[in-house]
């Protein structure tokens, strides 16, 4: 009884919590640790081996050398019997010279071949035919992503089927930029990888769990480069069809909210923003279409809840100050039918 | 204790160590040519990759007179230290005058170039990745050419004035580096733009 | 020259002379030793001004979602702390010791361009100013006509007029190119000084180290700062000319400014520690009381790891998008410095075997320094495998590495040589118990700022970011790093208030505190301004010892 109180409390306060949509609330996700150590897909993984064999040389270097420092800083340290009398005035000895650049030469060399070898194992890794291509755009300071063969626009919230080893299904990603360098980097699931404009870079993951993993933009692109947030969504193959079929959907027409339509199809949303259907093709600021779909907005700056949808389009430097979402100075009136319009975007 | 030797001084009979005016002027040349390979490599990077306007092909015309110019320059310059380092100061300043024509010369081909690309191409800085890399790396060197030029035309009023004699001649010759290596670079320069990148 | 040499000696006058006048001869001087300290003094005025930027990021980031300055206001922090650090602290220290120490070491007068010497440092100097009068200048869009928010890479294209409206990144760009000639001019001058201003008997083969690791440094310097001159005039030429050598819109390439930039940034880190080298190359002989284990073997590696740094450059671009063998070549050039750095860590170690190690100050930063060394070396290795890199780059790992490289090696081989040639440069000794609480806390405050800080990096966190999400495993490691942070502020302040301290009440130096053995102990601290009244010759490496040994001299060995 006591116990069914307790979690009946705690459930109120999670919700409370999760409800309360603050800024400083952390959205969910079951991998909130972004550990280069605990990666769930083969570059990763690929790499977290490959940095075990650069650790342990590591490791036996400093232990060695450590060893030998603290060693002579104990044995030879100068000391009363010692005082006043000159040690042996030795300059050298060719013997040892050839010793300690012969081994370090081959450590390089090893080293060398085994980098080499993931390098060339990620890099130059096929396409399967099965893999899912997404090409994404990065802008100052939002995600674009598009899935050319299945007809999808989105942003910010990355959606990939899970991989499964036996048949996989991985996701290759054609890298662009709208503006200045970003980069990539979602560390559970692969190294990272730049995106430069006039370039065209590729990356590849084949997640083997299913959840939600977080990253975030890891090349310097400006003011809001701290809050280019990455959120992964690997889902299994089932959900990942619902996704898309749901994001190939034209705009949900409510005819509650046309108050809020006509504001948004009549002010300058429409300069940046794409909604299917009505006549906002904007590619400036990310598509939202299925802007309901997302756990968080801004690029994970803020948790997707009315409040926080309403700030964002009042003022944006609350969230985000310095991003490029201009504070659209509109009536409470006209302010509360837009946020409600955007809410039936599912 | 002010004063040092070692207990077995040995020194040397002959303890000649380089000029360091030609030391100095080697750094300068060898930071210089760093400079240089930048711009070239840019060059060379960008050639052939301009979305737009007048092309290598279409636009320039090789300056071979001038390039001439600039190159027997160097050779009057030679003549004109040897002379100097053999006490020969008329004949110098003769030779020293007729390098500094030559260099002018070329600038002036620069200039009349230039205006021909500007104005019946209208190709400019700006115009397309040829315009920025060309304007860019023939005018650092052309830049280099006007201040070797300044040099020269300072030491030929002192020389004017009759201050220029053998005991300046290892100064001068550090001055002659100078311009063999401006004349180096536009050897550099007239294959990269007028042969390669064409 | 009157005025310098009534300064200098002890007991003079001074005081009846109008501060004026000393002042004037300061400003106008060309005495390498005074334009030493000039070098010196403004490195220690950026270092604090640099310091406290550190500070305000490290407060910024103790806690997620902290708002102690804005988004705005960090990114000019971080890129000044970054710009301000390289090229006006590191680069006029080292250059400062260079100017300094080169003339006495090599028994010559003055360095061979005095008034080059002198206008090179107040370029220099001007450049410092000049970056930081962004912070007055201008005004712009989002305030971006203020100081430059640009990264100190300043990557294209966010530097470019689009991206970077106002002033911010020309303050940058003009500021560094005017300061990168003025290196180019110190750097002219030690090469020219050290090949043709020696005393005689002083072969290539008889300097001491530090002069070997100078010219080399010089070397780099003419090949390395000046690819970084060329890409900022290109960089003019794009936001004042409407050139496109940067601009993505019109076919141009931002990793060409990359590839420049680093060809410029990789030997430029090595430009910062070879005299760090060349510090402990001095002091581990004199404090193990045995001479430098490998002499030759030190030229070479020094000598290798000039060339070599040059085809590196790469590997700070691994995760551009380079080809897969682009990468693999990086990997093996970086892996290859690994050797001749690797042999300098073991000829120290080496001098210290069956020497005579005592501890004073000087020692112990250089001992600092080697296990310091050591780990930013191996963290090093981990970053030159491009695969690992992958996931290392851009994020606190890295960061992390080269504070380990500049904060614990760097920073501890220019302590070393503060305490170290502090008493020749002003005559007194430096208060051996403050040195000694400043290396310790300085050390405990080093590691737990940056030790803890690789893991962050290791967590996912990215660098250059204002802020971070609370709950990724980074909240309380930011905490801890902050802390330690602030201990090393403290330390370098214990630093400086022994700095001034002793300079009034230290204890009086003589000629030769240490007992060592290269030509700059055999003058009086300070030197006189001509140095050496007659031109010594030498027969050794230790002309010093030879002297005090007559017995058994060096010049019997080499």
């Amino acid at each position: 009884m006591v116990i069914a109180r307790a979690t009946g409390i705690l459930v109120l306060l999670a919700g409370i919590l999760f409800a309360s949509g603050l800024c400083n609330a952390s959205p969910r996700s079951d991998n909130p640790v972004p550990n280069i150590f605990d990666p769930r897909s083969t570059p990763a993984e690929s790499i977290r081996d490959h940095s075990y064999f650069v650790l342990a040389i590591a490791g036996l270097i400093f232990l060695v050398v450590v060893t030998l420092l603290v060693y002579a800083v104990v044995k030879f340290r100068d000391s009363p019997l010692t005082s006043g009398r000159e040690p042996a005035q030795v300059y050298g000895s060719t013997q040892i010279e050839l010793a300690w650049t012969i081994i370090p030469i081959l450590i390089v060399f090893a080293l060398f071949l085994a980098t080499a070898r993931v390098i060339h194992a990620i890099e130059d890794a096929r396409k399967p035919a099965t893999a899912v291509e997404v090409t994404a755009i990065g802008h100052q300071f939002w995600w674009e992503y598009r899935y050319p063969a299945l007809g999808v626009v989105t942003a910010n919230e990355l959606h990939v089927p899970v991989s499964d080893p036996a048949h996989p299904t991985p996701t290759f990603l054609k890298l662009l930029s709208a503006d200045t360098d970003h980069s990539f980097w979602v560390p559970q699931l692969a190294g990272k990888t730049d995106l430069i404009p006039n370039r065209i870079n590729r990356t590849w993951i084949d997640p083997h769990q299913t959840g939600v993993y977080v990253g975030q933009c890891a090349q310097y692109c400006g003011t809001q480069h701290a809050k280019m947030l990455l959120r992964v969504s690997v889902d299994s193959p089932e959900e990942f069809a619902a996704w898309v079929q749901a994001q190939k959907q034209p705009a949900n027409h409510d005819d509650k909210a046309s108050a809020g339509r006509r504001v948004f199809e009549t002010t300058a949303c429409i300069n940046c923003h794409a909604v299917g259907g009505t006549n906002g093709t904007g590619r400036f600021g990310p598509d939202l279409t299925h802007l309901m779909s997302r756990d968080t907005i801004a690029a994970g700056a803020a948790l997707n809840t009315h409040e926080n949808l309403r700030l964002w389009i009042e003022n944006p430097d609350a969230i985000k100050p310095g991003s490029l979402m201009p504070a659209m100075k509109l009536s409470d009136t006209d302010l509360d039918a837009l946020v409600r319009y955007l809410e039936t975007l599912r | 204790m002010s004063a040092i030797t070692t207990p077995f001084p040995q020194t040397p009979a002959t303890w000649k160590l380089p000029y360091r005016g030609k030391v100095g002027m080697a750094c300068l040349i060898i930071a210089e040519s760093a400079i240089f390979t930048i711009f070239v490599v840019a060059y060379l990077y960008y050639a052939g990759k301009s979305l737009t306007g007048p092309t290598p092909r279409e636009a320039l015309e090789t300056p071979i007179f001038f390039t001439v110019c600039l190159l027997s320059s160097s050779l009057t310059m030679h003549l004109a230290s040897t002379l100097l380092a053999r006490g020969k100061s008329g004949a110098f300043l003769a030779l020293w005058f007729l390098t500094i024509v030559l260099g002018a010369l070329f600038m002036y081909g620069t200039a009349r170039e230039w205006h021909r690309l500007i104005y019946q191409h209208g190709l400019t800085i700006s115009t397309n990745l040829f315009g920025t890399t060309y304007y860019s790396l023939v005018g650092l060197h052309a830049t280099h050419v006007t201040l070797g030029l300044l040099m020269l035309t300072i030491v030929l009023l002192f020389g004017l004035a009759g201050r220029v004699g053998r005991e300046q001649s290892a100064r001068i010759d550090v001055l002659s580096m100078y311009w063999h290596f401006v004349d180096a670079v536009w050897i550099v320069v007239f294959t990269v733009v007028y042969v390669l990148g064409r | 020259m009157s005025s310098d040499a009534m300064a200098i000696h002890q007991g003079a006058d001074v005081g009846s002379r109008p501060w004026v006048e000393t002042l004037h001869g300061w400003v106008t001087t060309v005495d390498h030793k005074r334009l030493g300290i000039l070098y010196i003094l403004y490195a220690l005025l950026f270092l604090a001004v640099a310091g406290s930027e550190a500070m305000i990021i490290r407060i910024q980031l103790m806690y997620p979602h902290n708002s102690f300055v804005s988004p705005q206001v960090f990114n000019r922090i971080f890129t000044m702390h970054g710009t301000t650090m390289v090229f006006f602290v590191g680069i006029p220290v080292l250059f400062g010791l260079a100017n300094y120490l080169v003339p006495l070491m090599i028994g010559a007068r003055d360095m061979a361009f005095p008034r080059l010497n002198a206008f090179s440092f107040w370029l220099t100097a001007l450049g410092g100013f000049l970056l930081y009068f962004s912070f007055l200048g201008g005004s712009g869009l989002y305030g971006a006509g203020n100081a430059p928010d640009v990264g100190w890479w300043a990557y294209a294209p966010l530097t470019s007029r689009a991206f970077s409206p106002g002033h911010s990144s020309d303050y940058w760009t003009i500021s560094l190119l005017v300061a990168g000639f003025g290196s180019i001019g110190t750097a002219v001058n030690i090469i020219a000084t050290i090949l043709c201003m020696r005393c005689p008997g002083m072969k290539l083969s008889r300097m001491p180290l530090l002069v070997w690791l100078n010219l080399v440094v010089s070397g780099m310097v003419l090949i390395a700062i000046t690819p970084l001159s060329a890409a900022q005039i290109m960089l003019c030429v794009d936001r004042y000319l409407g050139g496109h050598f940067f601009d993505t819109q019109a076919g141009g390439s931002a990793t060409l400014w990359m590839h420049f930039f680093w060809i410029f940034g990789h030997p430029e880190v090595y430009i910062l520690i070879l005299p760090a080298f060349a510090v402990l190359s001095e002091v581990i002989p004199v404090f193990s009381r045995k001479p430098m284990f490998g002499y030759p073997v030190m030229v070479g590696a020094t000598i290798a790891i000039g060339f070599i740094s040059m085809s590196v450059w790469a590997h700070h671009m691994f995760s551009i998008g380079m080809s897969s063998y682009g990468n693999a070549f990086f990997v093996l050039t970086t892996m290859t410095i690994a050797v001749p750095t690797g042999i300098k860590i073991f000829n120290w170690l080496g001098t210290m075997w069956g020497g005579r190690i005592i501890f004073k100050t000087p020692m112990l930063f250089c001992i600092g320094f080697l296990f310091n060394f050591l780990i930013a070396g191996l963290t090093g290795i981990m970053l030159g495998s491009a695969a690992f890199n992958w996931q290392l780059t851009g994020s606190y790992f890295v960061v992390a590495h080269f504070h380990y490289t500049l904060s614990g090696s760097f920073l501890f081989g220019i302590f070393a040589a503060f305490y170290y040639w502090y008493p020749k440069i002003t005559g007194r000794m430096l208060f051996e118990r403050l040195g000694k609480l400043h290396f310790w806390l300085f050390f405990i405050g080093f590691h737990l700022c940056f030790d803890l800080m690789h893991i962050p990096g290791l967590l996912g966190m990215a660098r250059r970011i204002y802020t971070y999400e609370p709950g990724r495993g980074w909240d309380t490691l930011n905490l801890l790093v902050s802390i330690g942070a602030f201990i090393q502020g403290i330390a370098t302040l214990i630093f400086v208030a022994n700095l001034i301290i002793s300079y009034f009440k230290g204890a009086k130096a003589g000629n030769d505190p240490w007992d060592a053995w290269t030509l700059e102990w055999s003058v009086s601290s300070p030197p006189p301004a001509y140095n050496f009244a007659v031109t010594p010759t030498v027969a050794s490496r230790r002309p010093l010892w030879d002297l005090k040994h007559p017995e058994d001299p060096d010049s019997r060995y080499e």
